[in-house]
């Protein structure tokens, strides 16, 4: 496993520090008090050049909140997000282009985020008209060489079609050849592959990993299936309730986890395999909101391990066991 | 064990503006009392379709070409409207696909239960039903305080308990569960699974489980069909079709999917694209898309036929056991060898 930890510095491409993002909610209807929710708390990672950062929890963990402060689409409460050694918190509206133009972000619902009115040669030639990116003839060059790289060959069969005339994983294809058009060296991919069918998700997957290759581009990968992250990435981050509870090397998350919810969450995962029983997820309790949430441990109520020490104990910090495995927990 | 449920030669088409659409396609099988039954398949291949026309739930542009749906020996669709109302709910009852959305945000979740309880059975007075949806609330572990609280008090793991509560709460010997757990997290979804599970073999109940998802359905289900474009392609015991898949689909269908377990094997990728079903491939319907296809394939329908007790598969070039006996093999050594490492500890 040779694989570069996040202790070592190699070349990192997205370092995010104690990020956090409160959005303000109503407590009741009449009642005037704002409570926070901790959609990201606290929350800080690296991505290095070249690598697949899988971010995976359920729904409401904070994972795509995350993914949106790190393209811009929100701003966080606090903390920093420096991509290639820029803040982004810090872009003046004038450089914005050329941040948008590193960064790109690929969403879950290839339905709705196609604009129906226009071409695939429009939807893959806007980013290059909005950044001014060659001539016309150069940019007709560009759509077709991306159309060709994800699948959609020939390009002239696609060109002038509508996105209701592509199927799913066609209408994907098309958002990931917008996203990478303009040549991103770091992609926010938000559920690529969650409303796709299996057999044409295999084929997306591939052209995701394919591309990394080729392009050498680096991901954060939000995703709530374990399994399609141990696939794709090579280092997980596992959330709960806005927080980083465990991230290491993908294998050793999905084989050796150290965290009783990454315990509780791999032995939940459905085993297509009639013979095996699968034993109880070791958790209680469902999922809470993190509206003001207590300053310990988030995972208290739920832990099946807990102690009255985690209970008086602050929030565990992350920290390294060895090998570059991170675990939030006090009982390890 | 006696037949409860029986579906011969089920074939329905939708009218559209475009042509008919040929969504069920001589779909044969037959489930038996306290049996679970998994659909799987893509968007598209007809499972839901199936489980409305067993429900008499089909859209006006919908024709039952030829075919009949046995329950108990007697012809649904040769009932009058009436008597089906009498039915459903009675005997077959349904848990629908996003059931966040299929309970009334202005009446209280206990009161549609009770709603559905005293419809169903007239004679049960409003108490009575009271009593019964308190006791199906603990079954499906929700607090009985519950009840009062609106659909919006609820979080997506509880108004998918409550609408299983609700299939529940006449007793029907059948329920439908169309993709029940797919917009939950897995943790959810695993303990809802576990449940349905658990109040099946009580009540020594039939079930079929409607699913996408392989590893769903290879969970809870004691027989497996597996669905494309509109046909039944392979159908048997569980184990049968998991471990020994004779149809090209099912193979890729299950490479197809990304495990936890074992190591991280290459993914299949089946290529192109499910048919358009207003026109059909011509033969075989999975075809265009199949590395085994032949000439045959291409002209003949593949006859549905039964090779071993309880399997039956339609295809001209059948998987060979050798070829899968080695893949799986190794898989499986992996497989097991993963189980202990993840959840040894």
């Amino acid at each position: 496993m040779a694989l570069p930890s996040a202790t070592e510095s190699r070349d990192v491409i997205l370092e995010v520090c104690n990020l956090s993002k409160y959005y303000p909610v109503n407590q009741g209807f009449f009642s005037g008090q704002k409570a926070l929710l901790h959609a990201v708390d606290n929350v800080s990672f690296q991505v290095n050049r070249g690598e697949v950062l899988g971010l995976v929890g359920e729904s409401g963990c904070g994972k795509t909140t995350t993914g949106r402060l790190i393209v811009r689409l929100a701003t966080p409460t606090s903390g920093r997000i420096l991509i290639e050694n820029t803040d982004v918190a810090k872009i003046k509206r004038q450089d914005m282009m050329e941040f948008r133009q590193k960064v790109q972000m690929i969403f879950q619902d290839p339905y709705e985020s196609l604009d129906p009115r226009m071409t695939i040669f429009d939807i893959v030639a806007e980013p290059l008209n909005v950044n001014g990116i060659g001539t016309f003839e150069e940019r007709e060059a560009q759509v077709e060489e991306m159309l060709n790289l994800v699948g959609l060959a020939p390009p002239s069969a696609f060109l002038f079609r509508f996105p209701h005339e592509l199927s799913g994983g066609q209408r994907q294809r098309v958002a990931i050849a917008r996203a990478l058009v303009v040549k991103p060296s770091f992609v926010v991919a938000d559920e690529p592959t969650s409303m796709l069918d299996v057999s044409i998700r295999t084929g997306i997957m591939k052209l995701i990993a394919q591309l990394r290759e080729d392009l050498g581009i680096s991901y954060l990968y939000i995703t709530h299936d374990l399994a399609v992250a141990r696939y794709l990435c090579d280092r997980i981050a596992v959330m709960y309730l806005g927080q980083i509870l465990e991230l290491g090397d993908s294998e050793d998350i999905v084989k050796r986890p150290l965290h009783p919810y990454t315990k509780a969450l791999i032995s939940a995962v459905p085993v297509p395999d009639p013979a095996i029983e699968r034993p109880i997820p070791n958790i209680k309790g469902g999922v809470s909101k993190p509206i003001n949430p207590k300053p310990r441990c988030r995972f208290y109520d739920r832990c099946p391990e807990s102690s009255s020490s985690c209970a008086e104990a602050k929030n565990p910090e992350l920290r390294d066991i060895g090998g570059g495995h991170l675990v939030a927990c006090h009982l390890l | 064990m006696d037949t409860l449920l029986r579906l011969e030669d089920l074939t329905m088409h939708y009218k559209t503006k475009a042509g008919w659409v040929q969504a069920i396609d001589g779909v044969s099988f037959s489930l038996d009392r306290g049996q679970s039954l998994g659909l799987v398949g893509e968007s598209g291949c007809g499972k839901t379709s199936i489980a409305m026309s067993i429900m008499r739930l089909l859209p006006y542009n919908a024709e039952l070409v030829k075919g009949r749906i046995l329950m108990d020996g007697h012809d649904l669709y040769a009932l009058s409207d009436e008597e089906v109302r009498q039915l459903r709910w009675k005997e077959v009852a349904m848990i629908f696909q996003a059931a966040m959305n299929s309970l009334n945000p202005v009446y209280s979740v206990g009161n549609q239960i009770i709603e559905a309880i005293v419809t169903h059975e007239p004679e049960t007075s409003e108490e009575e039903a009271r009593d019964r949806a308190e006791s199906l609330f603990e079954l499906v572990g929700i607090p009985k305080e519950r009840m009062d609280h609106y659909p919006h008090e609820y979080s997506g793991g509880m108004k998918q308990r409550a609408v299983i509560a609700m299939a529940l709460a006449c007793n029907p010997r059948l329920i439908i569960a169309d993709e029940p757990t797919t917009a939950l997290d897995v943790i959810v979804q695993d303990k809802i699974l576990r449940e349905i599970e658990d109040i099946r073999r009580k009540i020594n109940m039939s079930m079929i489980y409607i699913s996408h998802d392989v590893s769903v359905i290879a969970e809870v289900s004691d027989i497996v069909g597996v669905m494309y474009a509109g046909k039944l392609l392979e159908l048997g015991p569980c184990c049968d079709v998991f471990k020994r898949p004779k149809n090209p689909y099912t193979y890729s269908l299950m490479r197809a999917y990304p495990s936890i377990l074992g190591e991280k094997h290459d993914l299949a990728t089946i290529p192109g694209e499910p048919p358009n079903l207003l026109d059909p491939p011509s033969g075989c319907r999975f075809h265009p898309r199949c590395d085994w296809a032949t000439k045959e394939c291409r002209e003949v329908e593949p006859p549905w036929r039964e090779i071993a007790e309880g399997h039956y598969l339609a295809c001209h070039n059948p998987i060979k056991t050798q070829q899968v006996k080695s893949c799986m093999q190794q898989e499986t050594a992996k497989g097991g060898e993963g189980i202990g490492a993840s959840f040894g500890n």
